[in-house]
């Protein structure tokens, strides 16, 4: 499967991670059967580079980042961690010890930044409790270290005396972000991190995020179901469904030549706010199937608009369809799928004119 | 105050330069601080804003709904009331918020979907029921027509098994299909206006191109009204023929769809289309910015209520002067912005 990066191992390889969550039924808390969260999902992260997961609720998409995180435990599968070149842990298997070593570099940034933060403490010791818990003993480096956290989030360090109930959503989500921050991590899992704040402070964070991917290096995992700025921060997307991969490949063929149905009609849609481009959507009929009763063959079947016999009966194979772009589909190799340039003007009253308002490229 | 031309058709609702405030123990919050716009009957109009500037608070004006410390206390919402076969004029801002043409009007005239359809059906009771209650509150029909006409509903907004559904929970139901439950309660006395406040924002992507289709689609064979509340800018563009932008309980402009997306006048409508990421927009770029956040309700700063944050902010006028929502120029009426860029302070509140 995932070998190389380009700069050597990649930092992060997951291999056929499974999650499985428990259906009790009856008195004495039968198992009687299981919800299949995660289902034999395999991606890499290669260092800096930073990979989308993107699903809709239910999905799987969280799971999977918790399961990276050891928050919780994984059924089965490997999940290959490198700090360094030379060292490699396999998450899934790392003893207590080893993951308190090891949650150095790996850290989380929250989707909600009015519960992640505790109310009771100062803003000195919400950044500086991962400082505190991993040996720095004097007060003094951590509040030396807390005021430099704090600019580089851009906020201004004399907040540091400072309850999260003073700030706007906005800023407790530079907070989030400059504790995950503390001690230097390699990868960082941040789940939905835009999605709870309003739209003129969104771009403030997505600006910051980036920025601070180039200044540090950081690998980063997004979890996210709004694909615009899912398209804005990723250099590679996944793109996943009732717990299994469907689609993974590099963020311009996934947006414009994408190559499972069900990215097609996820990308299709999208409302783009440009009135000029209302489009003719593919709505997707019926719901997402449920985990703990899949229907048979590939799970998007029933909703397919390019659903074959063989769909229904046969599991697709998740296999490298061109260099770099996985799919899990029957008919991977032969649809011709629309992307975003591609969408069907529903009026083409207005045409092609660009929009001046929102810098947008016009589609080639 | 100059509000929307809206073509010959004589406009349903008129809201005009209404207020309300809410006065908690602690000061006084202009939720709603002076908005006018209009909707006429087959057309979609948008209140658009960010969190705090007073797009739910204007709806629940308009129902009268409007919690407790909240008033309305100044302005007028014009409404043409039908009773007895024909239209009267009635100002919902002046009748009594439980008198009887209230109660006729809300939920019957005027419906309204929320966002959460989870907290807004009764967890205790099955949907149908609280269907046919809705129903049997705004036409004689006996229990059993009801029942069946709320079936009808349901079929109506795409639910299959339409009678099993009936005797469901709302917990039973998916978000969608909780949405679509809703929608067919809103529908129940074939409102001609629907106030439908965030009807998607807590769903997935595919679920709410479903219910937007769905509502497009009533909307064609009903010709009922529709004011969608929203931050999702991409909603409107799709969705709507006109849109009011809101901040902090002030329209900033007005105007058609096309006029406001790609023409925005107002410094903060030009921002915050800049400031979104599109699937078109170039990817891993720092987008333009709004600086700084929005002000707590509380500190409301004085003058226009964007001009801390404003990058073409004229000092001494903008932080003194509460700019009025006018017509561009005498041509373009259709399009109101409410800025100092655009023409000079009249008011002498200084």
């Amino acid at each position: 499967m995932t070998v190389e990066g380009p700069n050597g191992h990649p930092l992060l390889e997951v291999k056929r991670l499974k999650k499985n969550f428990p259906i009790r039924k009856g008195f004495m808390r039968r198992e009687v059967g299981a919800v299949r969260a995660v289902d034999d999902v395999s991606f890499h992260i290669d260092r800096g580079e930073t990979l989308s997961l993107v699903g809709e609720s239910g999905c799987g998409k969280t799971t999977t980042a918790r399961c990276i995180l050891r928050a919780i435990d994984p059924t089965d599968g490997q999940i290959l961690f490198r700090p360094t070149e030379d060292t490699v842990f396999d998450v899934a298997q790392s003893t207590r010890r080893e993951l308190r070593r090891l949650r150095r570099d790996m850290q989380m940034i929250f989707q909600d930044p009015f519960s992640s933060l505790n109310p009771r403490f100062p803003l000195l010791e919400i950044v500086g409790e991962p400082l505190l818990v991993n040996g720095m003993r004097s007060g003094r480096e951590r509040q030396e270290r807390v005021e430099e956290l704090l600019r580089l989030v851009g906020m201004r360090p004399e907040y540091m005396r400072r309850f999260p109930h003073a700030f706007s959503g906005g800023q407790r989500q530079r907070i989030g972000i400059a504790r995950a921050l503390a001690l230097n991590p390699r990868l960082v899992v941040a789940d939905e991190p835009v999605s709870a704040l309003d739209v003129s402070v969104q771009a403030q964070i997505l600006n910051l995020l980036l920025e601070l991917q180039q200044k540090l290096g950081l690998t980063y995992l997004f979890v996210a179901h709004d694909l615009s700025v899912v398209k804005h921060l990723s250099d590679r997307v996944a793109v996943m469904y009732v717990g299994r991969l469907v689609e993974m490949t590099d963020r311009e063929r996934l947006f414009n030549s994408p190559r499972h149905p069900y990215t097609e009609a996820l990308l299709s849609s999208v409302p783009e706010p440009d009135p000029r481009r209302r489009s003719q959507r593919i709505v997707l009929e019926g719901e997402v199937a449920n985990p703990a009763a899949p229907p048979s063959g590939c799970y998007f079947h029933p909703r397919c608009r390019y659903a074959q016999d063989v769909c229904r009966t046969d599991t697709p194979v998740w296999e490298e369809v061109a260099e770099g772009h996985w799919v899990a589909c029957h008919r991977g190799k032969e649809l011709e799928l629309a992307g975003v340039r591609d969408r069907l003007p529903m009026n083409t009253a207005a045409g092609n004119s660009t929009n001046p308002a929102t810098n947008v490229t016009p589609a080639a | 105050m100059a509000t929307l031309a809206a073509g010959k058709r004589r406009p349903l609702l008129r809201v005009h330069n209404l207020k309300t405030y809410f006065f908690p123990d602690e000061g006084t919050v202009r939720a709603v601080d002076g908005a006018s716009f209009e909707v006429c009957a087959g057309q979609t109009l948008g209140i658009v804003g960010e969190s705090g500037c007073g797009k739910s608070v204007t709806a629940r004006s308009i129902l009268r709904i409007v919690e407790h410390p909240g008033e309305i206390v100044e302005g007028e919402i014009r409404y043409l009331h039908r009773t007895d076969g024909r239209e009267v004029e009635l100002d919902l801002a002046q009748v009594s918020a439980d008198g009887r043409e209230m109660r006729q009007i809300r939920g019957g005239e005027i419906a309204m979907i929320f966002q959460e359809p989870m907290t807004s059906f009764s967890p205790v009771h099955p949907i149908g029921s609280q269907i046919v209650e809705a129903i049997r509150l705004h036409s004689p029909l006996g229990k059993r027509e009801a029942r069946e006409r709320a079936a009808d509903l349901l079929r109506q907004v795409g639910i299959s098994r339409a009678e099993a559904r009936l005797n469901e929970y709302a917990y039973q139901l998916s978000g969608g299909l909780r949405q679509r439950a809703m929608i067919a309660m809103a529908l129940s006395a074939e409102p001609r206006v629907l106030i439908a406040d965030e009807p998607t924002t807590a769903l997935d992507v595919t679920t709410q191109a479903q219910i937007l289709d769905l509502l497009r689609q009533l909307q064609t064979d009903l010709g009922m009204a529709i004011i969608l509340i929203t931050h999702n800018l991409g909603v409107v563009a799709e969705m709507c023929d006109n849109v009011v932008v809101m901040y902090l309980g002030r329209v900033v402009e007005e105007g058609s769809v096309d006029a406001i997306f790609h023409n925005p006048k107002h410094p903060y409508t030009r921002l915050l289309l800049q400031s979104i990421p599109s699937l078109y927009s170039e990817a891993r770029v720092p987008l333009p910015t709004i600086s700084g956040a929005i002000p707590h309700p509380y500190n409301r700063p004085e003058g226009c209520p964007f001009h801390d944050r404003c990058p073409q902010f004229i000092p001494g006028t903008c932080d003194r002067h509460v700019p009025e929502l006018q017509a561009l120029d005498e041509r373009e009426s259709d399009q109101l912005v409410s800025c100092f860029l655009y023409h000079e302070p009249t008011d002498e509140r200084a």
